[in-house]
């Protein structure tokens, strides 16, 4: 299916204002003070989700178009991978400064005491260079295949955050576990593709 | 803060509705931006006011510290039957029937008996307790409690000489605590303490808070107050107190043994093994404070355990 410019954008703004409606809704309930009796706990969770969420969702844009054979997934792809970062990155920000206080001593012993901020810091520094290179210049520069070989690294990142999340929970794992299936789909999905177009 | 508007019955989201949310996940990004918007309209329920109760005694172990508000209390629980988001049990709490109830009382007692709850109200006198309460995941809160002292109505149990621990059960019901209907933990919940720890005079059973009956998300009709320990010591919708000569089981225990002990005392020098207990966040204030060892009630309760190594007993 061609897609001509104006439908395009379209659904880029769309998407654009999607992808910022969690923080949105943040900011708004936090200036309300309806977000609960500790906001700090419930925006740290909140930005963990989304950061999870949009990951994923940039792993879905091309087993989306192997499916349906639409392409305008795919051209969503760079945008919601940058959101995922940018919400890393408040995730990230919101546990230093507002729940540690930038006590860098605490911090630096939570990095390397408890697996699971050790290996959810870890996701976060794998996404850095993911997130410089995105741009048209920096695929130019690197040539595709090596970009694309360097822009796998975000596998390990989603399934560093997914296990982040999943070390993170007390008892329940029910949401967890459902980020680690539709990654395991998304997988599989994948691998599937792969083996079919090695045959064909 | 201000409180929140009080949201007639008729707006409330019906809870099969509030359930079905989960099943946005499953949909994937897209369906989450949605389900997003739809769980902000319905977690803050309105508060039931519940029953009026006067204290004979006012009495405040937290120092200058600032209560929490009834808000704060009754809308960031941790009491998994009724959900296991901190705003759930809020939600779900009208399930819960706390009236009529009964607690069985038996083991090494003189004479194994029921209580109706209203009965034992009328037994003791209540009294309110400002306590400090700290949660394992490290956060707190400041609640002025009404209750009684465990340790009176234990006393008047006549346990015979082979009491050493006390052990609580809450009540079974999955229609009541819908939460027990998928297996979190293992259900019903238990608790237990040794028989020392339930005759010190800081260990409480509560039935109310800021002057009215306990509320389905705080533990109603009566629950367990034990300010120097978790929050998870303190056992919710009590139906039956058993007097036994073993150490019992207990919940958390039981599903995570290396992270949640028996005692689980207070203690900002050992740590739960996923994070530091060093630091609290007092619900309302945004930094952490320090945690204090036995939650500030060393002084009282520290001598129950001299000898005993807290970092392998934690």
């Amino acid at each position: 299916m061609a897609l001509d410019k104006n439908k395009l954008r379209l659904i880029k703004s769309v998407a654009f204002a999607a992808l910022l409606m969690p923080i949105a809704r943040i900011a708004f309930q936090l200036w309300r003070h309806t977000l609960g009796a500790d906001p700090v706990a419930i925006t740290l969770n909140r930005l963990g989700f989304w950061t999870l969420t949009f990951l994923l969702s940039s792993l879905a844009c091309t087993p989306m178009k192997s499916l349906t054979g639409w392409t305008w997934p795919l051209r969503l792809r760079r945008m919601i991978g940058l959101f995922a970062f940018f919400y890393a990155a408040l995730h990230l920000t919101t546990y230093a400064v507002v729940d540690q206080q930038l006590d860098w001593h605490d911090i630096f012993a939570d990095i390397v005491k408890r697996k699971f901020i050790t290996i959810g810091f870890a996701a976060f520094l794998l996404l850095v260079p993911l997130a410089v290179t995105s741009t048209d210049g920096w695929v130019r520069r690197l040539g595709f295949k090596r970009w694309k070989r360097i822009h796998r690294l975000v596998y390990v990142a989603a399934v560093l955050g997914v296990l982040h999340f999943i070390w993170r929970v007390k008892a329940d794992l029910l949401e967890p576990v459902v980020f680690a299936g539709v990654l395991l789909v998304l997988f599989l999905m994948r691998i599937l593709d792969a083996l079919q177009s090695k045959k064909g | 803060m201000a409180r929140p508007p009080r949201i007639p019955e008729s707006e409330i989201t019906p809870e099969r509705l509030y359930l079905g949310r989960r099943d946005f996940l499953a949909l994937g990004a897209g369906g989450a931006v949605g389900a997003a918007a739809l769980t902000s309209a319905i977690a803050r329920a309105a508060t039931p006011a519940g029953t009026p109760l006067s204290a004979v005694k006012k009495q405040n172990f937290a120092g200058d510290e600032k209560p929490n508000t009834l808000d704060e209390i009754t809308h960031y629980n941790n009491f998994y039957e009724l959900g296991t988001d901190k705003e759930d049990p809020a939600v779900h709490a009208g399930s819960l029937k706390p009236r009529p109830w009964q607690i069985a009382v038996e083991g090494e007692i003189k004479k194994p008996r029921i209580f109706d709850i209203d009965e034992l109200m009328k037994l003791f006198p209540l009294e309110e307790r400002i306590y400090r309460m700290r949660c394992v995941e490290a956060w707190s809160m400041v609640i002025p409690w009404l209750g009684f002292p465990l340790g009176d109505f234990l006393r008047r149990l006549e346990p015979t000489s082979k009491a050493k621990y006390v052990a609580f059960t809450t009540l079974f019901d999955p229609a009541q605590l819908p939460g027990q209907q998928r297996a979190v933990l293992q259900w019903p919940y238990v608790e237990g303490l040794r028989i020392d720890e339930a005759t010190h005079p800081l260990a409480m059973l509560a039935v109310g808070l800021y002057g009215q009956t306990l509320l389905g998300q705080n533990g109603a009709p009566i629950r367990l107050v034990a300010p120097w320990k978790y929050g998870f010591k303190g056992i919710k919708s009590i139906v039956k107190i058993r007097l036994v000569a073993d150490q019992p089981p207990t919940s958390w225990n039981l599903s995570a043994p290396h992270e949640y002990g028996f005692y689980a005392n207070v203690n900002p020098a050992v740590d739960h093994p996923r994070w530091s207990q060093a630091k609290e966040r007092r619900i309302g204030e945004f930094g952490r404070r320090k945690t204090l060892p036995f939650n500030g009630y060393a002084d009282q309760v520290a001598s129950l355990y001299s000898g005993l190594d807290l970092a392998k007993n934690f």
